[in-house]
């Protein structure tokens, strides 16, 4: 309980504090600081020129809007505590119809209750960035990191012929990259962007450096669809409905279209020790902290082993990993799941190598360890 | 004597309205509340700053009817999606057309936090106690008794609820500003709800928080009357459940025309 109604400034204000002003919130920048992962993806965000945030508690991403509440009335921004994930979406989808940068951030129940909405942005062609900070599931589930969210995040995930731009950073610094990245991205595609981190990544800190240059919101070009006030101009509709099929065919078409640009633009991959690679790990977020520790403890073992870490789960990396695929004997593929990112890599794979699981569940963190001795067993069974 | 014949339109439509054919049934009073709606746009001079928010029901379509920007929600969610340009934008004027389903059960939570909020957004909340696009289903607003596709007997409360009376549940909230319940069978009664939606316009421009005006409308369709019997039905069984008066009117509001 915090009765008192004066000021409390928070842990990670305390070493800056004093320090605000209008563009710039209070952090040092251009130099290494240590910040949670939540809190650095907020401040991306309004780093990035967004200056509304909707949201609902829910654990482990409850720091996300706490920093907004405590920071966007210092740069003129919004934050609203909306009564239910459904309002909060909703209130995204107000907001950024009106033409404004907009988030919002849950975790994975949350981001379930979260889906209509997200439909509706996506077929309405609305820009906006949504994190989910994974935690177990299925149900209530638990609130420790998982990536049971996968199919949920980049097949779609609300009704409809849809897909959101899902970005997956594995490191606090990425976290803050790739925030600001997404409200790029979601305003190039008008389309949803996703972040998906999970209760490690929001939680930790690591030293990361802010940049110094931010985006001053009133620099953004107006969106001229944006429903704000009809002046000169005939009325602009957001809308997402379509009663003739022919019609809504046509717009699912061009949307679409933003799909396979996004394809030939925006695919991210990172690689580790990848260049005399016999055997490959490949995993996204957490599960690539742990494979790329692994890959060096397999190493010191003798197995000639690398690393490809998606970042960029949707659109997804297949043509890398097809031919990652020509190049080693067998994939091993590690996620904090029973196997959902397993099936896009064996879809890009196409049978080029095998490609085998390992995959845990409920919360469960993979240890380096397991993943080492996974690889064993695929080196043991591929030269069998 | 020579009459001097100057001819001269009495009656004309609203510049707020787009000069299209409505969707709606005959004898259904939409497309009146939807006059009214752009009259008092036109006098206050919003259609230019105004963002509508349509909803899912059968006023799904309004975004086609008003020339001011327009943007089409989810079903029961227009209070969040006008709260958030809103706030994004205070310098525009925000309104929501909802009817009864879509407001008192899908959205009703929206509902009444954005009024607990006291957001300076104005609702205009149509109840003919019938779902009407989908079929004539209970509403929740449907009264006791009353025959609906999904109460082919007459709602029973014991199975199927009770009514909600809207005015009367928000009124016990501090957030609204202005919260009334009008109707539209008689003129006399439709002027009276231009003032009604008149004052909750009103009470966004003067920054006063939470507005909703509650138009008791006819569903002949759906409620397997003509048009005339359809009025004279809701005068005879709506009113006295719903009762017709401002429930609350901000002191800042008093006087204002």
């Amino acid at each position: 309980m915090r009765p008192s109604t004066e000021t409390i400034s928070s842990s990670s204000e305390g070493a800056n504090a004093g320090a605000e002003s209008d563009t710039a919130v209070a952090v040092p920048r251009g130099t290494r600081i240590l910040m949670r992962g939540n809190e650095a993806l907020a401040q991306a965000a309004i780093d990035a020129g967004c200056r509304a945030f909707f949201g609902y508690p829910i654990t482990p991403q409850n720091q996300v809007p706490d920093y907004f509440a405590r920071h966007m009335p210092k740069v003129g921004g919004v934050f609203l505590q909306a009564e239910s994930e459904v309002a909060a979406i909703n209130m995204v989808y107000g907001a950024a119809a009106a033409g404004a940068r907009v988030m919002t951030a849950s975790s994975s129940p949350g981001i379930s209750l979260k889906q209509e909405g997200i439909s509706y942005l996506a077929q309405s062609e609305l820009p906006c960035v949504i994190v989910n900070i994974m935690r177990g599931g299925s149900g209530l589930g638990n609130i420790a990191p998982a990536q049971a969210d996968y199919f949920q995040s980049v097949k779609g995930g609300g009704h409809g012929d849809y897909r959101t731009l899902v970005l997956a950073p594995w490191s606090v610094q990425e976290l803050y990259g790739l925030t600001r990245e997404a409200f790029e991205m979601a305003d190039r595609y008008r389309n949803p962007v996703l972040v998906v981190g999970d209760a490690l990544l929001g939680q930790m800190m690591e030293p990361i450096v802010v940049p110094e240059e931010v985006v001053d919101p009133a620099s953004l070009p107006r969106k001229r669809w944006a429903t704000d006030g009809a002046k000169g101009r005939h009325r602009n509709i957001v809308n997402s409905l379509y009663i003739k099929a022919s019609d809504l065919e046509e717009v699912n078409l061009r949307i679409n279209a933003r799909y396979e640009e996004a394809a030939k633009r925006e695919v991210r991959v990172a690689e580790e020790r990848l260049e005399d690679a016999e055997f490959a790990l490949v995993a996204y977020g957490t599960a690539a902290r742990v494979a790329v520790t692994a890959t060096e403890e397999a190493r010191e073992e003798g197995l000639r082993v690398g690393l490809l870490r998606p970042i960029s789960l949707y659109p997804f990396p297949a043509g890398e990993i097809a031919s990652l695929a020509d190049r080693v004997k067998a994939i091993l593929v590690a996620e904090l799941s029973l196997g959902q990112f397993v099936e896009d890599v064996r879809l890009a794979v196409a049978g080029r190598c095998p490609v085998h699981l390992l995959g845990r569940s409920g919360g469960v963190v993979i240890t380096p360890r397991e993943v080492v001795e996974a690889l064993r067993r695929l080196v043991d069974e591929t030269r069998g | 004597m020579a009459v001097q014949k100057q001819e001269s339109a009495l009656f004309h439509r609203p510049q707020a309205l787009e000069p299209v054919r409505m969707h709606y049934c005959p004898g259904c009073t939409h497309g009146i509340v939807h006059r009214l709606v752009a009259e008092v746009m036109d006098e206050l001079e919003l259609a230019e700053r105004a963002v509508g928010v349509a909803p899912v029901g059968c006023a799904v379509f309004a975004y086609n009817y008003f020339t001011c920007d327009m943007i089409e929600a989810a079903h029961g969610r227009a209070p969040a999606v006008a709260t958030g340009v809103k706030r994004v934008r205070p310098d525009l004027f925000t309104f929501t057309y909802q009817g009864d389903g879509d407001l008192a059960s899908i959205g009703i939570a929206e509902t009444i936090h954005a009024a607990a909020r006291a957001e300076n957004i104005s609702i205009v909340f149509i109840n003919n106690a019938v779902y009407g696009m989908t079929g004539g289903q209970m509403a929740p607003t449907t009264l006791p008794g009353m025959v609906t596709s999904t109460t082919p007997y007459g709602r029973e409360a014991k199975a199927a609820g009770n009514p909600i009376r809207v005015c009367e549940l928000l009124a016990a909230l501090d957030g609204p500003a202005y919260l009334a319940r009008v109707a539209v069978t008689d003129p006399r009664r439709v002027r009276e709800s231009k003032q009604g939606i008149r004052k909750a316009f009103q009470a966004q421009l003067k920054g006063l928080g939470f507005a909703l005006v509650e138009v008791l409308s006819t569903c002949p369709t759906r409620w397997g009357m003509r048009p005339q019997d359809a009025l004279d039905w809701l005068e005879e069984h709506m009113v006295p459940y719903y009762p017709l008066r401002e429930f609350v009117v901000s002191e800042d509001l008093r006087g204002s025309t």
